[in-house]
């Protein structure tokens, strides 16, 4: 009864939070849009019993499924989201990881400090952030002011709208996610592997790529699951740094439901969105109970 | 001395394989190795040992390479290896740790060194197999190191760093993760697969037991100097110093004054109102000289009468009794509160001791039982 009780608690919550919203969401995509409030019909209506219920039911339809499938706005969308999150997600990895590796490197007594300072940008709102941005990438930004002043451009370059600064914006934004893991996973190493495999005939560099690299693995793919799969769904950094150019499913997303008020095909746009990122998500489950295995 | 017995050290036209030259190594304001020099010959089984922080790791470091002197140099079969980076130098190492990669198999681990080597596939495959029948481990070569054993660990690290045929050979205290019984069984095999392979081995360890056990020769450390080199029989029956003395195995230390009796005999003056002692010394002691006679324990005689044919006796009483099994150490005390300890081998079964606390014994041993070391 007891040991009952405790497991129930996880799956009320998981009920309450997760799985009634989606359904609702899953219910709004499947109806049609109206002129109403609610903006879609049918709506269930209890009072009329079980007639009521039945009449709902046949009301649902896979129409705006079906929708997606016939402009191809949404599928480029799709796909324009996952190559935009596969291409940051290798930039944040190219950066993230000679980061977790000095730090990992670096002397005990550093290493918390070092920690602070990478968590330290979570302490401002993440919104304000990206508006500091702006302000760094746009024509008479920052960025801009100093290339001219050092002589190495003479006519501003146009970053500000553009794919190149989503990029940047994604990579400043999840370097943590990507650098926590790896340093974890880099400063259990045991330093006398390196020294091991040295020992054995490896130059340094063979050393990291045969030694560092394998050890470090889990932490990459960690790294790599916990930027791609929010980036998939990115909304606020394309808005805001992106041009017209940028087609992210998000933004997508946002506009179908904001602009249009098409509820119903917002709520298909974001239903397909998780069945797309379903599957990295078990690719990354999979990994982290690999690794725990392992440990044992 | 017989040509048979295996003795490169005391024969002058043999040719080192290892040369410290006056090597001095600092880290910031400590000196680890200070102004030391050391022979080490081809096929030996050298030991390097002593308390921890006595330099005998960085001794190790400086030979494979993960450092180097600060002053004075290392030769390898004559050449200067100072400036030569680890991979380039025909020295394995095995760690401490085993340092065996988690992520490789374990015929994946001893075939790491020889990869680098870029040998054909037959012969690596050979040579990986060769290894494992070496060292007892032919049905765990699929497995990863945490799947296996401490023991099996430790073989597999031996087997890596021998894969390579190196001429020299570093062991970083490769027994001390294994528990006694374990221990002893490895010392031996260690010992047998030295001799099989010819490699020379230098094994650090602060296990005088087990330095004792394997090594051809031990050197004695203490604040980055030697004490002492010689073999683990020289070193136990003759030690140069208190120290030494002290560190390898249990002694008894009695200080006192020397007056010289004859050739090398000498007589010791230790305490008031006792008889004098009498001990042999090769090095000349000057007269009234302090030094100290140290005598181990189980040179010492105990009985319950005078035995009249001792050169040296002394009476005590016994102090407390510690029965090994095999041995019983009786720690007996002087008139003036010395504790000297006596052992005997329980060659016999005994139902019960001859002697017991309180009582009064005496202590004999003969005139070349002990060494006298000078202060």
């Amino acid at each position: 009864m007891r040991r009952a009780f405790l497991i129930a608690i996880p799956y009320v919550w998981l009920l309450a939070l997760f799985l009634v919203p989606f359904f609702i969401v899953l219910k709004i995509s499947l109806s049609d849009t109206d002129l109403a409030i609610p903006p879609y019909t049918p709506t269930l209506d209890l009072s009329a019993g079980w007639v009521g219920i039945r009449e709902f039911f046949s009301q649902l339809d896979l129409e705006n499924f079906i929708w997606l499938t016939e402009d191809d706005l949404y599928w480029k969308a799709y796909l324009s989201s996952v190559k935009i999150a596969l291409i940051s997600t290798i930039f944040t990895l190219i950066v993230g990881y000679p980061i977790a590796y000095a730090m990992a490197r670096a002397p005990e007594e550093w290493r918390p400090t070092l920690m602070m300072l990478v968590i330290l940008p979570f302490w401002t709102s993440f919104l304000i952030r990206v508006y500091a941005w702006m302000g760094i990438l746009s024509n008479e930004g920052y960025l801009n002011q100093l290339l001219l002043w050092t002589g190495i451009i003479s006519t501003p370059l146009t970053i500000l709208n553009t794919n190149t600064a989503v990029y940047i914006g994604i990579v400043y934004t999840y370097l943590p996610f990507m650098i926590l893991p790896i340093y974890s996973s880099l400063e259990r190493m045991d330093g006398s592997l390196i020294e091991a495999a040295e020992d054995l005939g490896c130059s340094r560099l063979q050393a990291f790529w045969l030694v560092t690299i394998p050890l470090s693995r889990p932490g990459i793919i960690a790294g790599c699951f916990l930027v791609m799969i929010p980036v998939i769904g990115e909304f606020v950094i394309p808005s805001l740094l992106g041009g017209s150019g940028t087609l992210m499913i998000g933004k997508v997303l946002w506009e179908e439901f904001f602009s249009n008020r098409d509820w119903p095909v917002a709520s298909a746009v974001a239903v397909v969105l998780l069945l797309i990122l379903v599957i990295p998500i078990v690719l990354f489950q999979r990994n982290q109970q690999k690794q725990t295995e392992a440990e044992q | 001395m017989n040509s048979d017995v295996f003795a490169p050290w005391e024969d002058p036209q043999a040719k080192p394989l290892i040369q410290f030259q006056n090597v001095t190594k600092r880290f910031g304001a400590f000196t680890a190795i200070d102004d030391l020099s050391l022979d080490i010959y081809e096929q030996e089984f050298f030991a390097l040992l002593g308390p921890s922080g006595c330099g005998k790791t960085t001794m190790m470091r400086m030979l494979a390479g993960f450092e180097t002197p600060t002053a004075g140099h290392i030769l390898l079969g004559g050449q200067d290896i100072d400036p030569i980076p680890p991979n380039k130098r025909a020295v394995n190492m095995m760690f401490q740790s085993y340092a065996l990669f988690p992520h490789l198999s374990i015929w994946d681990n001893i075939a790491f060194g020889l990869r680098r080597d870029k040998m054909s596939k037959r012969d690596l495959e050979e040579r990986v197999e060769e290894m494992l029948r070496l060292t007892r481990l032919e049905q765990f070569a699929r497995r990863k190191p945490h799947q296996i054993s401490g023991g099996q660990r430790q073989r597999v690290a031996l087997a890596r760093s021998l894969a390579k045929a190196p001429k020299l050979l570093l062991l970083d205290e490769p027994l001390g993760a294994l528990d006694k019984k374990l221990r002893q069984d490895t010392q031996f095999e260690l010992m047998d697969i030295q001799e099989k392979t010819g490699t020379t081995f230098v094994i650090v360890t602060h296990d005088q037991e087990e330095a004792m056990t394997v090594a051809s020769r031990v050197a004695v450390m203490d604040q980055g100097k030697l004490m002492q080199v010689a073999t683990p029989d020289r070193i136990y029956e003759t030690p140069n110093s208190v120290y030494v003395a002290d560190f390898i195995g249990d002694v008894n230390i009695i200080e006192g004054r020397a007056t010289a009796q004859g050739d090398e005999s000498y007589q010791i003056d230790w305490a008031e109102g006792q008889p004098p002692l009498t001990a042999t010394s090769a090095t000349a002691l000057s007269k009234g000289q302090s030094c100290h006679v140290a005598i181990r324990p189980e040179k010492v005689a105990i009985s319950a009468e005078r035995p009249t044919d001792a050169i040296n006796a002394i009476q005590g009483k016994v102090h407390d009794i510690a029965y090994l099994g095999n041995l019983s150490t009786y720690h007996v005390e002087l008139p003036n509160g010395t504790i000297i300890k006596a052992q005997t081998a329980n060659t016999r079964r005994i139902s019960r001791r001859s002697f017991t606390w309180e009582d009064p014994v005496w202590l004999s041993w003969t005139a070349t039982a002990a060494v006298l070391l000078e202060n």
